[in-house]
C-alpha cells in the first residue's frame, strides 16, 4: 500500500497539502549496548523491522526488552551502537551517527508531556511558534480546528492541570499533529488510564489515523489495545530485544467495538497473548535471578 | 450529591477558611494560647524563677501601646526593611543567573561549583569582621553579609530546579523543532520558576536572621538594634516587643513572596 | 514430594469465613465538608470464594476495606463474620495494602514470621518451616535474608501475601495490591495470587480498578456505584479454574467484560450528571460513544 496518492492529509494547513505522505521506516540490525557503570547491558540485538508508510505498527513485549530504546533512536533522543535506521529511504541514524530530534517524528509520552506553564492553546501552537512557520492567527485557527475535530472545545485557555487526563492526552496528540509529522511515536500513552477513558482515547486516535494516515509507532502492554488499534503487531523478545513474531491484524478499518466479538479477533488475541506471555515469563525469571 | 463551587478571594478559598476558623482544632489552639498567656502572667506576678523574669504580658501590652506612637519605632522598621531588601535583591540579581548558568552548563558548573561549595558552609555572620574590613562603610558591610545569606540559598535551589526539569519536556520541545534558546526561554525558565520562589522564601528568612544579628552587633538603628538596646537599657518589655516586631516583619515579607510566587506560577494549583 | 510439605499443605488448607455486610453507611466531615462515602451497602463475602470489588477511583473502596478490617466503625448497619459482629481489627481478617507495609528493618523471613511470633501461637522451629514452605510457593526462598528495599516490587507484594497467609486469617482483604506495578509484573503477580487462592480457598476480597484483572481473578464480581458507594451489581464469573491467561481470549470472558463495561458506563453517567467532576467529562463521552456503536 503506497501513500503517494494521498497527497492531502486533511485537517492540516495549506502548506502541507502537496507533500507526499511519507514515514516508511526501515530498521536493519539495530543493536544497542548500554554501558552503565561498566556493566554491559545489551538492550537490542540485531533487531530488524520494515514498517510501511502509513502503517499503524504496535510493539509489544516484556518490560525492559528494548521497545523504548527503539523509539528513542527513531525520535533522535539516543543513538544505536550498530545497524541502521532509514526513513523514506534516507539514513536516519546508524552506529556512527545519531539522529537529531525533529518535527517529522513527534513523540507522545506515557504520562503526557504537556508544558504545565502554558495554556492548551499555547501548547498546541508551540511547534509552529518556535519554528516560525505560521503566523499566530493561522496557527490559532488551525489549533482550534484540530481540537474541535477531536471533540475538545472551549478549553483553549485552560492550563493542563485544569483539564482531565483524557483531554490532556488528546491535546498532546493535537500538538503533535499540528506539525504534520511523518511519524507519530507513542510510548504507552494510555497506560495510566482506566478502561472507560481508554475507549475514548482509542476512538480519537483511530479517527486521527484514518484521516491522516500517518505512520504510527505505538508501544503498549495492553494486548487488546494492540490488536484493536494496529495494522501489524510486533512481539519483541525479552532483553536483548529482537523481533520474535509479527502478527498481521487483518481486521477491517475503520475499527469499532463490534469487532471485539468477532472470531478472528479472538484468534489474534490468543496468538498474541501466548507469544507475549512466554517472553514475559522468561524476562521475569531472568530479572529475579539477577536480584538474587 | 451536589458539589458547591468554592469561592476564592485573593487566592484563598473562603469556605475552607471559614471551616478552619470555626473548627475544633482552631478552638483548641486558641484555648492553648490563652492558657499560656495566663500562666505567663501569673508566673511573672508571683516571681516564679526563670519564667517570672520574662516581662509580663500586661507590661508588654502597655509598652507596645507606647511604642506604636513613637516615630523612632517605625523608623526601625524602615531601616531594617531597607537592609533586608537591599541584600535580598542583590542576591537575586547575582544568584538567579549564576544558578541558571550552573544548571545549564556542565563546564561552567565544574568551574564554579567547588568555590561555591567551599564558601557556602561559612555562616553569613562569620563574614562580619572581614566584611567590615574591606567594605568602605558599615552599612555596605552589613548589606554584603545579608546578601551572602540569600545568595547561596538561591544558587542551590535554582541549580536543583534546573537539574530536575523533566527530560520529557525538553525532548518534546526538541521534537517540536525548538532551538536551544527556545528551550531555555520556554521550557527551562518556566519549569524552574517554582524552585526560584522556594529559594526566595527560604532566602528571605535567612536574610532577616542575618540582619537582626548584624544590627545587634554592629549598628545603631533597626529592629535588631532596638531589641538589643532595650536589654542594655534595662527596658525589658520592649525586648519582647522587638522580638514580636521582627517576627511580624519577617512574616510579612515571606507572605509577599508567596503571593508573588502564586501569581507567577498559576499552573501550580494543587487539585 | 517432601513429606513435610504434605503435612504443611494439609495444615494450611483452612476454611474461609463468611462475611455479611448489611446496610452499612459511612460519612466523614461535618457541615459543608460532609461526605457520604458509603450509603446502605449490602453484600456477602461467600465462604471460600474470591470476590472482587470494582468501581471508579475515589468511590470509597478503601473506606470499605477499613470498615471490613475493623480499623473504622460504620455509622450504621452491621458487619458480621460467621454470624458474629466484628469488633475492631483482628487476625481473622487481614489486609494487604496498596503500598508495601513490610517492615523495612526486618528481613523477608522475619517479616513473614512476625505475626505468629508476637502471638506465640507456634514454636519457633515449626514457624520457620512453615514460613519457608510458603516462601518457596511464591518463589522467594532464595531471598529469605534480604531486606525489603533489596526486593523488586513484585517480590515485596508476594512477601506480603505470604505474611498475611501464614496467620491463617479467615478472610483476606486485598486493597488494590498490584497497583503501581508494571503490566508484566502485575500479570505474573495475578498468577501467583490466583494459584495461592485456588490452593487454599480462603475467603478473599480483592479490590481493584482494573477491569481485566477483576474478571480474570473473580468468582463473583461486585460493581460499586460512585459516591456514595453501594453494591450495585453482582456478576457471577463462571470461568473455569485454574485460571490461565488464555481465558482472556475466550468469548465468555469478553461477554463478561462488555457487560461490566456497560454497567460502569451507566455509573459514570450518573456521576457526571450529579457531580460534575472534570474526569467525568471523559466518561460522558465514553457513554455516548458506546451507545452509538
Amino acid at each position: 500500500m503506497t501513500n503517494t496518492e494521498n497527497t492531502c492529509p486533511s485537517g492540516t494547513s495549506e502548506m502541507h497539502k502537496n507533500e507526499p505522505a511519507g514515514g516508511k521506516i526501515s530498521i536493519r540490525n539495530a543493536t544497542k549496548l548500554y554501558d552503565p557503570d561498566g556493566a554491559n547491558v545489551l538492550a537490542l540485538d540485531n533487531c530488524s523491522m520494515e514498517i510501511e508508510a502509513g502503517e499503524f505498527c504496535v510493539i509489544v513485549g516484556p518490560s525492559g526488552c528494548g521497545k523504548t530504546t527503539l523509539l528513542n533512536a527513531i525520535a533522535g533522543f539516543h543513538g544505536i551502537t550498530s545497524g541502521q535506521i532509514d526513513i523514506d529511504g534516507k539514513m536516519l541514524c546508524s552506529g556512527a551517527r545519531k539522529a537529531d530530534p525533529g518535527a517529522d517524528r513527534i513523540v507522545v509520552f506515557q504520562n503526557g508531556a504537556l508544558f504545565p506553564w502554558y495554556t492548551v492553546l499555547e501548547n498546541v501552537t508551540f511547534g509552529p511558534a518556535v519554528q516560525g512557520k505560521m503566523s499566530k492567527e493561522v496557527a490559532r485557527k488551525e489549533a482550534e480546528q484540530i481540537l474541535a475535530e477531536m471533540g475538545l472545545k472551549g478549553i483553549l485557555h485552560n492550563y493542563p492541570s485544569e483539564i482531565s487526563s483524557g483531554m490532556r492526552r488528546r491535546v498532546e496528540i493535537a500538538r503533535a499533529m499540528m506539525n504534520d509529522p511523518n511519524v507519530l511515536l507513542m510510548d504507552e500513552p494510555y497506560r495510566a488510564m482506566d478502561a472507560l477513558t481508554k475507549t475514548i482515547m482509542h476512538k480519537n486516535l483511530l479517527d486521527v489515523y484514518d484521516r491522516s494516515k500517518k505512520t504510527v509507532f505505538f508501544i503498549t502492554h495492553d494486548l487488546e489495545e494492540a490488536i484493536f488499534l494496529g495494522t501489524k503487531v510486533y512481539v519483541m523478545t525479552t532483553r536483548p530485544g529482537k523481533i520474535k513474531k509479527v502478527i498481521n491484524v487483518d481486521l477491517p478499518r475503520p475499527r469499532d467495538y463490534k469487532i471485539l466479538s468477532s472470531d478472528r479477533y479472538l484468534e489474534l488475541k490468543l496468538e498474541v497473548i501466548e507469544s507475549v506471555h512466554e517472553e514475559a515469563k522468561k524476562a521475569f525469571e531472568a530479572g529475579e535471578r539477577e536480584l538474587a | 450529591m451536589t458539589v458547591t463551587k468554592p469561592i476564592y478571594f485573593m487566592g484563598i478559598n473562603l469556605r475552607k477558611l471559614r471551616m478552619s476558623i470555626f473548627s475544633k482544632t482552631t478552638a483548641r489552639g486558641i484555648f492553648a494560647i490563652i492558657v499560656t498567656v495566663l500562666i505567663w502572667e501569673l508566673c511573672s506576678r508571683n516571681n516564679v524563677p526563670i519564667i517570672g523574669m520574662i516581662p509580663a504580658p500586661t507590661s508588654v501590652v502597655g509598652a507596645l501601646a507606647e511604642q506604636l506612637t513613637t516615630k523612632a519605632y517605625w523608623q526601625c522598621w524602615v531601616v531594617s526593611y531597607e537592609r533586608v531588601l537591599s541584600g535580598f535583591i542583590v542576591a537575586q540579581i547575582f544568584g538567579i543567573p549564576l544558578g541558571l548558568l550552573m544548571g545549564l552548563s556542565l563546564k561552567f558548573r565544574d568551574l564554579t561549583f567547588p568555590t561555591v561549595e567551599i564558601l557556602r558552609p561559612i555562616p553569613p555572620l562569620a563574614w562580619v569582621p572581614i566584611s567590615v574590613i574591606f567594605w568602605p562603610t558599615p552599612e555596605l558591610s552589613m548589606i554584603f553579609v545579608t546578601f551572602l545569606g540569600a545568595f547561596f540559598t538561591m544558587v542551590l535551589n535554582i541549580l536543583g530546579g534546573v537539574k530536575n526539569v523533566d527530560i520529557r519536556y525538553i525532548r518534546s520541545a526538541q521534537s517540536l523543532g525548538s532551538s536551544n534558546m527556545d528551550i531555555f526561554r520556554r521550557i527551562v525558565l518556566p519549569a524552574t520558576l517554582p524552585s526560584i520562589f522556594t529559594g526566595m522564601t527560604v532566602g528571605i528568612g535567612i536574610t532577616w536572621a542575618v540582619v537582626v544579628a548584624a544590627e545587634m552587633i554592629a549598628s545603631r538603628s533597626g529592629l535588631g538594634f532596638l531589641t538589643w538596646k532595650s536589654y542594655v537599657a534595662g527596658d525589658y518589655p520592649v525586648i519582647v516587643i522587638g522580638m514580636i516586631s521582627i517576627g511580624i516583619a519577617g512574616y510579612i515579607s515571606s507572605a509577599v513572596i508567596r503571593m508573588l510566587g502564586n501569581r507567577l506560577t498559576p499552573w501550580c494549583k494543587t487539585q | 514430594m517432601d513429606p513435610n510439605d504434605n503435612k504443611a499443605n494439609a495444615e494450611i488448607k483452612m476454611t474461609g469465613g463468611q462475611m455479611e455486610i448489611n446496610g452499612i453507611s459511612k460519612s466523614f466531615g461535618i457541615g459543608p465538608l460532609h461526605q457520604q462515602v458509603i450509603e446502605n451497602c449490602n453484600f456477602t463475602l461467600e465462604r471460600g470464594k474470591l470476590t472482587v470489588l470494582i468501581g471508579p477511583s475515589g468511590c470509597g473502596k478503601t473506606t470499605l476495606i477499613n470498615l471490613l478490617a475493623g480499623y473504622e466503625a460504620p455509622d450504621s448497619g452491621t458487619i458480621t463474620i460467621d454470624g458474629e459482629p466484628i469488633k475492631g481489627p483482628g487476625k481473622d481478617r487481614l489486609v494487604v495494602f496498596q503500598e508495601t507495609a513490610l517492615f523495612p528493618w526486618m528481613t523477608t523471613i522475619q517479616n513473614v514470621m512476625y505475626g505468629p511470633m508476637v502471638r506465640g501461637d507456634i514454636g519457633k522451629k515449626e514457624l520457620e518451616d512453615e514460613a519457608m514452605f510458603l516462601l518457596r510457593k511464591v518463589g522467594l526462598e532464595e531471598f529469605r535474608d534480604k531486606f525489603p528495599t533489596q526486593l523488586s516490587g513484585g517480590m515485596q507484594r508476594r512477601c506480603e501475601l505470604v505474611r498475611a497467609l501464614i496467620n491463617r486469617p479467615k478472610v483476606m482483604l486485598m486493597d488494590e495490591p498490584f497497583r503501581g506495578l508494571d503490566a508484566m509484573t502485575r500479570e505474573l503477580m495475578q498468577e501467583y495470587y490466583v494459584r495461592l487462592f485456588e490452593e487454599n480457598h480462603l475467603t478473599n476480597l480483592f479490590i481493584t480498578s482494573e477491569l481485566e484483572e477483576a474478571i480474570f481473578l473473580a468468582d463473583r464480581l461486585i460493581i460499586l456505584t460512585n459516591r456514595p458507594a453501594c453494591a450495585r451489581t453482582v456478576m457471577e464469573i463462571d470461568l473455569p479454574r485454574p485460571r490461565e491467561f488464555k481465558v482472556l481470549a475466550t468469548r465468555e470472558y469478553l461477554h463478561y467484560k462488555q457487560h461490566a463495561l456497560e454497567i460502569l458506563h451507566e455509573e459514570a453517567l450518573k456521576s457526571f450528571s450529579s457531580g460534575c467532576r472534570s474526569e467525568s467529562a471523559d466518561f460522558m463521552e465514553a457513554y455516548s460513544e458506546i451507545k452509538s456503536a
